[in-house]
């Protein structure tokens, strides 16, 4: 019986033998040339069909608005009409006549302030009703309501409130970008396997050590998207708070341009509004995956 | 015999509602210091939150875990648990993991530069210090389990609490990683309390095999002493006729006795 047994693993360990020095093999490097081909290849994919999209859609707008008694002014005469803002953003003739770069920053300047509030604050409450069941009891359904406030709706209360345009538009910030902070951030303290609140326990963390060792980190992914929702927000709502409360800013500029038949203006602050709601997304998103590298697989 | 670790009178009632469950009834064990003792038993007789129990993690309804003949109910380091599914911290380094509950552990006792080397220590222990930059996820199963051993090992735990530790593994890295925890036994000797279903394992390692009744209620129904010489080899004790008594014992236990009835 046992003969044969004995001659099977006999007859099959020899092609095993034959394979394993061509699994074991390493593949030759591919050369210089080639890597950089490859990669162009790749950028090529990625850039080449929205240029494609792009100049489609400009042509299509040149044709459309070329006509004389045209309402909108069509691609070469925004560029014509606008040359010398987008040429020179930095200058500066007092009062709201200034450069682009100025009422962008200005802008920012208003939603760095806001959402950093909105961050520390929506990140507290959010931990606060993740953790505490009772607190959730009791500011949920308030935090359901007043999330559906559109963010406009603010601006008069904060203007009574704060008798001023500058805070009263970092208000309007802080309350439309806090709740999808709070309310993701909640979900990701709910979220924390017991596994982690074991071993804090057998270690013996305390609380604060609990809250920066476990807490955040496990929550980290979900507390990112919040953030990142709520800077896509927040810069929603900057554009039409300034519109309103005036003085330098992106939004008093568009609303600006349009009160003094300015269109080619408008076109061009909404191709930077775009482009910087852009850039704030990419740059939360960005900063999300660096501090959650390794949270996200187990 | 000395009691070092004493489970008096342990009852465990779960209750939802108007609705209680009595999952422990009357579990008395004691416990050497130098043991092993396993606790083997079909799913859901309870095990686990035993081992809950003793680990803090879990309040008994009434009784209580008695160490040193001093009682504790909350988690600490001098019961250190290896959890089943390993349960590192995925945005910390195998270094790191360890060095958490070094760090808490010795915070007053050891400087800096001891801390650091203990940590070290215990990964050599466990053949896992060329790994200490390396993240969990970039880790087998195996190799993130030895790290949970470390991680308990170095709290220096009274007794070691090891819950179905190599239950997620394939058989090969199992029976691997049973042989350096036995080996780390002998070497250390610390007292371990290990739960699993796995027949084999229980025999191999233990001192004594703790069998529980099915739940609800789950008893102790009997306990067995492995009276094999240690180091035992897992080759030679296959054929040895004590080892095959106490297996056939404990099987005998599981699937005659108190054969799992699916619950209806």
């Amino acid at each position: 019986m046992n003969m044969p047994a004995t001659k099977i693993e006999v007859e099959t360990a020899t092609p095993a033998a034959i394979a394993a020095p061509v699994v074991t093999m390493t593949p030759k490097r591919p050369p210089r040339a080639e890597a950089y081909a490859r990669m162009a290849r790749e950028t090529a994919v990625r850039v080449i069909p929205p240029l494609v999209v792009i100049a489609l859609l400009t042509l299509v707008w040149e044709l459309v608005c070329r006509r004389a008694g045209s309402a909108l002014p069509p691609p070469s005469r925004v560029f014509k009409d606008t040359k010398e803002l987008i040429l020179d953003p930095f200058f500066d003739h007092g009062g709201i006549d200034k450069g682009l770069f100025w009422h962008l920053s200005a802008s920012l300047q208003r939603v760095a302030l806001g959402y950093s509030l909105s961050a520390v604050a929506g990140i507290a409450l959010g931990v606060l009703v993740g953790q505490s069941v009772w607190a959730m009891r009791g500011l949920d359904p308030l935090f359901q309501v007043l999330r559906t406030i559109p963010p406009l709706a603010w601006l008069p209360l904060s203007l009574a409130a704060f008798r001023d345009g500058q805070p009263s538009a970092i208000f309007v910030i802080f309350i439309t970008s806090i709740w999808p902070i709070i309310i993701n951030t909640a979900v990701g303290i709910r979220n924390i396997p017991q596994d982690y609140r074991n071993v804090a326990a057998v270690v013996q963390l305390n609380p604060l050590e609990f809250f920066s060792k476990i807490m955040i980190p496990a929550a980290a992914p979900y507390i990112f998207t919040g953030l990142r929702i709520g800077i896509g927000l927040s810069w929603l709502a900057i554009v039409a708070a300034e519109m309103l409360i005036g003085g330098v800013g992106i939004g008093f500029f568009i609303w600006d341009a349009w009160n003094s038949s300015h269109i080619s203006e408008i076109i061009l602050a909404l191709f930077y509004v775009g482009i910087v709601g852009f850039v704030l997304d990419r740059l939360i998103a960005g900063l999300g995956k660096f501090v959650t590298r390794g949270t996200a697989q187990n | 015999m000395t009691a070092y670790l004493k489970l008096d009178h342990i009852d465990k009632i779960f209750t939802r509602g108007t609705a209680s469950t009595e999952v422990l009834k009357d579990i008395n064990l004691t416990i050497e210091k130098g043991e092993y003792v396993s606790i083997i038993g079909h799913s859901g007789c309870g095990k686990s939150t035993l081992l809950n129990i003793i680990a803090g993690l879990t309040g008994a309804t009434t009784g209580g875990v008695l160490l040193e003949n001093r009682e504790v109910n909350s988690p600490g380091p001098d019961r250190a648990v290896v959890f089943q599914n390993h349960s590192l911290l995925p945005w910390l380094t195998v270094y790191e993991n360890v060095k958490l509950g070094v760090d808490k552990v010795f915070a007053r006792t050891k400087s800096r530069a001891e801390r650091d080397a203990w940590v070290m220590h215990n990964l050599n222990l466990v053949q896992m210090a060329h790994a200490r930059d390396k993240r969990p996820s970039e880790i087998s199963g195996g190799m993130k389990q030895r790290v949970g051993i470390a991680r308990a090992l170095a709290m220096e735990p009274k007794v070691l609490l090891l819950d179905e530790p190599f239950g997620a593994l394939d058989a090969l890295t199992r029976a691997h990683l049973q042989d350096s925890v036995m080996a780390l036994h002998q070497k250390l000797g610390n007292t371990i309390l290990m739960i699993t279903h796995d027949v084999d394992e229980a025999v191999l390692l233990s001192d004594r095999i703790v069998m529980m009744t099915n739940g609800p209620s789950a008893r102790i129904g009997e306990v067995l002493e492995v009276p094999l010489a240690r180091p035992r080899k897992r080759l030679e004790l296959a054929a040895n006729s004590t080892y095959l008594k106490c297996r056939q014992r404990v099987l005998e236990f599981l699937y005659e006795r108190h054969r799992f009835v699916e619950a209806a």
